[in-house]
């Protein structure tokens, strides 16, 4: 079948979380015992769902509501990249979704009930598209850390949840951006799942003088890059 | 070659991110009504198509009800065709997202896909019955879980390659069964006894 379809490229497991994680609870009883299928790749995995800002509206700056009423309490940041594949392409016209915990980390979110205050000027959700050259951008507040109950005083370094889409499905990818210089980060068990160290410390955002807008927010930058197309069999004789 | 762009740069540098878990709080970017994907064409749905309902439960490893499931659904349209990304933006798309509700139940409105094309140049014994590609994201994974949903009965599934692939005890936890109306049903389990073919896409 891999004749037909132009794939996508296998990951290399250390850079990306097991499925089964003994030091994170929630895995437990959630991972498949059987081993997984490898599914060649097809037309149904090479394509992707269009989305477009005029049927998904943006929501770049989670600082304010939608009527342009109230501030959102915390410290307000700026925070963009590139979304680009493997082999460095953009991934142009990309829907970005986020969303993340309010500055004293406490989300908007009914589930949540960690006794700390909820901002009424602050939903926690965003949504951006990427331009041709593969940037996005949105304006928010710094996420607080919250406690969990993974284990005894366990604490979710802070992070913002971003959702993927690329131009096909195999490519779809939720993950999450972290802070620089987070004393939780080592501590933290989802993002110590990633095994290499090089693919988990791209999961943390890096401060950027040049996205910093003076006299009004820091900027952070982070970079995501999905799966690129697997070498066509004319190309490439040497797999291993 | 086709695919070889000025930017693409010979190395292998680049490194695709690492998955992380949706967590709990996924909720801020679930939008009820993206489970019906028909939500954007009233009455004037494409030609042949049929209108279904996608349902079923999602169960854990202790076959508790996973109620925090982020169940998303893609597939072909009824002729078995995909939206070509520099097509119409606003023609049938095959995408739904759905919660899973407290009894761990997920349902989707959407139109029957047809058979499906392997690739673009495929023809012939290379097709593939009718499909649904299933991506499960919840807190406790890590990476979503991905399977296809198939249609009982279709004549197609005795040669889709992908079917094929699976060992015939396990086919069935695959397969969706109609249950009347225009709704089909296939439960999900996680883990364990009757543990659903997933897969590494």
């Amino acid at each position: 079948m891999s004749d037909v379809v132009h794939g996508y490229r296998r990951p290399n497991p250390a850079t990306q979380p097991p499925l089964n994680s003994p030091s994170y609870g929630s895995t437990h009883a959630r991972y498949p015992t059987q081993p997984l299928l490898e599914l060649p790749h097809t037309l149904t995995e090479t394509s992707s769902p269009i989305f477009t800002p005029a049927r998904y509206p943006e929501v770049t700056d989670l600082t304010v509501l939608e009527n342009g009423k109230g501030q959102a309490m915390g410290e307000r940041i700026i925070v963009g990249g590139r979304l680009t594949d493997e082999d460095g392409r953009p991934i142009r016209r990309a829907m970005v979704e986020v969303w993340q915990a309010n500055a004293a980390g406490r989300y908007n979110h009914e589930g949540d009930t960690h006794d700390a205050p909820l901002d009424p000027n602050f939903r926690g959700m965003g949504r951006v598209f990427t331009d041709d050259e593969g940037w996005y951008r949105y304006v928010t507040i710094r996420p607080g850390a919250y406690p969990w109950r993974n284990h005894q005083n366990a604490w979710r370094p802070n992070h913002t949840h971003y959702s993927l889409f690329g131009s096909g499905f195999a490519q779809r990818m939720i993950t999450q951006m972290y802070f620089p210089g987070d004393p939780l980060l080592p501590l933290d068990p989802i993002f110590n799942t990633v095994a290499d160290e090089a693919a988990r410390n791209r999961l943390v955002a890096k401060f950027d003088l040049e996205m910093t807008k003076p006299e009004w927010a820091l900027g952070y930058r982070f970079d995501i890059v999905l799966r690129g197309r697997e070498a066509t069999p004319m190309e490439d004789g040497h797999h291993d | 070659m086709t695919e070889a762009t000025p930017e693409l740069a010979p190395s292998d540098a680049l490194v695709a991110s690492a998955h992380q878990t949706a967590g709990p709080y996924w909720h801020l970017v679930d939008f009820p009504e993206w489970a019906d994907t028909t939500r954007h064409f009233a009455d004037r749905l494409p030609e042949g198509a049929e209108r279904i309902t996608l349902a079923g439960t999602v169960k854990d490893g202790k076959g508790a009800l996973v109620t925090d499931a982020l169940v998303e659904i893609w597939h072909a349209d009824p002729s078995g065709r995909y939206p070509d990304q520099n097509g119409d933006p606003t023609a049938f798309q095959g995408y739904g997202r759905c919660a899973t509700d407290k009894q761990g139940r997920f349902r989707f409105v959407t139109l029957k896909p047809g058979p499906v094309p392997v690739g673009p140049h495929a023809g012939g014994n290379a097709m593939q019955a009718p499909h649904v590609a299933l991506a499960i994201f919840a807190r406790g994974l890590l990476q979503h879980l991905s399977t296809r949903l198939y249609f009982e009965g279709e004549p197609l599934n005795a040669t889709d390659p992908v079917l094929k692939a699976v060992p015939e005890a396990r086919r069935g936890t695959m397969i969706a069964k109609p249950a009347g109306n225009g709704t089909w049903t296939l439960d999900l389990r996680l883990q364990g006894e009757g543990e659903t073919v997933w897969m590494a896409v």
